[in-house]
Parts: C-alpha cells; sequence; structure tokens
C-alpha cells in the first residue's frame, strides 16, 4: 500500500458526510477517486480523514427541470455520456467527455469530483468556465449557490471552504439557434490537454452572434474565458473573416508555457482549436 | 490504521475479509486473495493492467480502495477460462500474436470483456476497438496483433479476416 494512513469512513447519506466534514480535521472527499487515489499513491495529499461519498445515492442523478439540467455531482462520467438527457440539453458535455481519460476511468470519474480537482488540462472544468453552470455547495450550516466563474480559486484550488461538499451542478437552458462545440490538443488521444477550448454560440433570426462565450483551458492556472474574443464575436455576422479575427484574437491572449509546450505554441494551438470549435459551432447551428 | 470487514464476490465466488483502509483493489486480489493474474503496472491509472470489472463495468483496480468495493461484484482474468479452456478473447488474442510478454494481457482481457458485453451485435470499426483499448498500455505488440484479435470477434463483417 501506497498513501499515509487515514482513516476511511463510507456515510450512507449526505448529512451523515456533512457532519463528518464539520466535525473532523484534514478530512477530505473522496468521489471517483481517479485524480485523488494517485495524488494519495504518490503522497502529494496526505488527508487524516477520507470521506468515501461513493455510497450516497441522492449525489447521484441527472435530472430535467424548468431551470434546465441537474446533475448530482457523484454522477458519473460514463452516465453522464452515455445520457439521452445530456445529449438533449447539454450536448456540449458528451462531446468534452469524448476526450476525458479512458472508458476504465470515465466508469468511475465523477462530474464533481472533476470540477473540484480542478485540473487545468481537464475537460470538464473548461466545459463549465463556457458554460457557468450554477453550483450547489453544502455544509452543516445550509446550502449557498455560486456561479461556476466564482468557484476556481487557483491552481487546483476551490473555493470550497474545507467543511463543505459539491452536491450539484445546475446547467441553464440554451436559447434557440444555440451550438456547441469542443476542441483539444493531445499528444495522444485520450491523453491530457495542452489546450483546449469550448465554445458555446446564439445565433439570432438574422444569423447576428447574440451570445458567445469561449472558455479555455491549458493557457493558464485555471480554465478561462476569452472576453476579448467574445465582445469581438457579439453582434456579428459569421463568416470566414470573422472566424480569422477571433483566431487571431485568440492567439493574442497571453499564455504560460514550459520547456515541452512554450507559451508560443499554446498560443498558436488556442488560435487552430478556436477556428475548428466556431467552424463546427456555425455548422451545427446552421443544419 | 484499521481493519474493514468487507464482503465481496470474486469471479462467483463469495468472500468476506477484513483489509487494512490503505489497501487497493488490486493489492487485495493479489496479496489476499492470491489471484495475481491482475497485474499491477504504474499504480496511478495510466497503464490499465490492473483493469478488472466491478459490477459489470472496467475499472483501474489500483485506482479503487479494497473497502470500497464492498458489496460488490469483481471478475478479474482467473474467472475468464471455463474448464481449462480459453475464452474466445483469449483464443483470438493468441491466434493473432497480440501478446507477448503478457503483462498487459489480463487488463486488455477484461477491456474487451467489457466491449463485447456492451456491443452485443457486434460491427465496430478499427476506431471503435482502439479507442476502447486506448487505456491499455501494451509495450511489445503495438497493439496490431489486440486489434485484429478485437477486429475478428466484434469487427464489421468486411474488417474482419482471420
Amino acid at each position: 500500500m501506497k498513501p499515509a494512513p487515514f482513516a476511511y469512513h463510507a456515510p450512507d447519506t449526505l448529512d451523515e458526510a456533512l457532519h463528518l466534514m464539520a466535525t473532523l480535521d484534514n478530512a477530505r472527499v473522496l468521489a471517483g477517486g481517479q485524480s485523488l487515489m494517485p495524488m494519495l499513491n504518490f503522497r502529494v495529499v496526505q488527508p487524516e480523514h477520507l470521506i468515501d461519498l461513493g455510497r450516497i445515492p441522492e449525489l447521484a442523478f441527472i435530472e430535467p427541470t424548468p431551470h434546465g439540467l441537474q446533475v448530482g455531482a457523484t454522477t458519473t462520467q460514463r452516465t453522464i455520456e452515455r445520457s439521452a438527457l445530456v445529449r438533449q440539453y447539454c450536448p456540449l458535455l458528451i462531446d468534452a467527455l469524448f476526450h476525458v481519460g479512458h472508458q476504465q476511468t470515465r466508469n468511475r470519474g465523477t462530474i464533481g469530483g472533476s470540477l473540484c480537482h480542478l485540473d487545468p488540462s481537464a475537460e470538464l472544468p473548461v466545459t463549465a468556465c463556457a458554460l457557468d453552470p450554477v453550483l450547489t455547495i453544502a455544509s452543516q450550516n445550509g446550502r449557498r449557490q455560486i456561479s461556476f466563474s466564482d468557484f476556481p480559486a487557483g491552481y487546483l484550488t476551490s473555493t470550497l471552504e474545507p467543511n463543505e461538499i459539491l452536491v450539484r451542478i445546475d446547467f441553464a437552458p440554451w436559447p434557440e439557434r444555440t451550438g456547441t462545440a469542443f476542441e483539444e490538443f493531445a499528444c495522444r488521444p485520450a491523453d491530457f490537454a495542452i489546450v483546449s477550448v469550448a465554445a458555446v454560440i446564439t445565433m439570432d433570426s438574422g444569423d447576428r452572434i447574440s451570445e458567445a462565450r469561449i472558455a479555455i483551458g491549458g493557457i493558464s492556472a485555471v480554465p478561462m474565458r476569452m472576453t476579448e474574443v467574445e465582445t469581438l464575436l457579439l453582434g456579428a455576422h459569421c463568416d470566414s473573416g470573422l472566424i480569422e479575427r477571433a483566431a487571431a484574437g485568440a492567439a493574442a491572449f497571453p499564455s504560460v508555457g514550459d520547456d515541452n509546450y512554450p507559451a508560443e505554441y499554446r498560443q498558436e494551438l488556442a488560435a487552430h482549436l478556436l477556428q475548428r470549435a466556431l467552424t463546427k459551432v456555425i455548422q451545427r447551428i446552421q443544419t | 490504521m484499521s481493519a474493514h470487514r468487507i464482503a465481496v464476490v470474486v469471479n462467483g465466488k463469495k468472500c468476506e475479509c477484513e483489509v487494512d483502509e490503505r489497501v487497493s483493489l488490486a493489492e487485495f486480489l493479489r496479496q489476499d486473495l492470491r489471484l495475481t493474474g491482475t497485474h499491477i503496472g504504474c499504480e496511478h491509472g495510466v497503464c490499465g493492467s490492473c483493469t478488472v470489472l466491478v459490477d459489470e463495468i472496467s475499472v483501474r483496480s489500483c485506482l479503487m480502495l479494497a473497502v470500497q468495493a464492498d458489496g460488490r461484484r469483481i471478475e478479474t482474468i482467473e474467472g475468464v477460462a471455463r474448464e481449462g479452456s480459453l475464452q474466445p478473447i483469449q483464443e483470438a488474442l493468441s491466434r493473432h500474436h497480440g501478446l507477448q510478454c503478457g503483462y498487459c494481457t489480463p487488463g486488455v482481457v477484461m477491456s474487451l470483456i467489457e466491449l463485447e458485453r456492451e456491443n452485443p451485435a457486434g460491427g465496430l470499426s478499427d476506431a471503435d476497438i482502439r479507442k476502447a483499448l486506448s487505456g491499455n498500455l501494451c509495450r511489445c505488440t503495438g497493439y496490431q496483433g489486440i486489434v485484429d484479435a478485437a477486429l475478428e470477434l466484434f469487427g464489421k463483417r468486411d474488417a474482419a479476416q482471420g
């Protein structure tokens, strides 16, 4: 065995889990474990208590409501990618999940786990950055709701308090004539993305862009919206010239870099991926 | 550190055991149950050699704690062959030279069993099969033999060849 010693708790209800979170020091929530288990094995994290959410049925569900699609935090990526409801109401999630890990990891990995882990190269946080769902966060003191845009605090860090658990993600319904696309580049399919782009575009009846959300991962510590590019797109007629200008805007965004993939390379990827994503989105809206 | 009592069904056999909470499912299978066919490679979810089925779905047994398997049904490579004769996936891998050192093979077989169960009608493309196998690293075969074996069993008619 590789992890440092910890005490394992497997509550059957959310209330019980919240009680444990409120009373135990240095406790960590275990969802699908596809990121946390390697971190435990490497001893990058050494919690004293591990609270497994895997036996709490009330946290795993997909439900359509008048206000959009509600997804329980421990719903597995496998369940989401096969859900007809998600395909109908939030196909961007399925496009993104196509790139997430492998079947064996998606079988266990959860949407809430991925959003809370906030790996900058992970697909679901980038998707959430574009869709900006409302997160319901619970503690023993009650529940609060925040937009995903207020959720990331920094590299691998969310604004969750130590006694809180993410319980639900609400994706808002989109107006007619909305298209979405997810594009990424990785060295091998299913590998971590170097850069990924999620695009959500709405067009009015006159084919002008009335809403544009462009999220990008891999150029900063947390996924971010390309607001300058969104401004450029808003109100414009979509043609190849516009897509080229948007791509140029993406390439101009400052980027982090490392020895393997320097900033200039990531910026170039950003431009190409945005071009691909926008082309796909427009095709999807117009067909 | 403390021991947890778990009850699991492994390859159809019930067993109740005490496990330490830090023990992974892979270690539990290999060390406690002496089912050493499940191989441990990277121990952080990259290589796929520890793939087993838990309640019919494939998982990395290095990324699941043995305590998490309490009450679940586990299938490992030891339960695949029946009465001394290889299962068709094993036969096909052998026929197509889909293995050499054999380290990754138990994981590959378990992934292919899941693929078969999810696609009973077959008709899969080369790309479908490569995607299904993308979570299993093999350093010997270059994958072609493994893909050929899977294509023969679950592939589209015209793509399958003996």
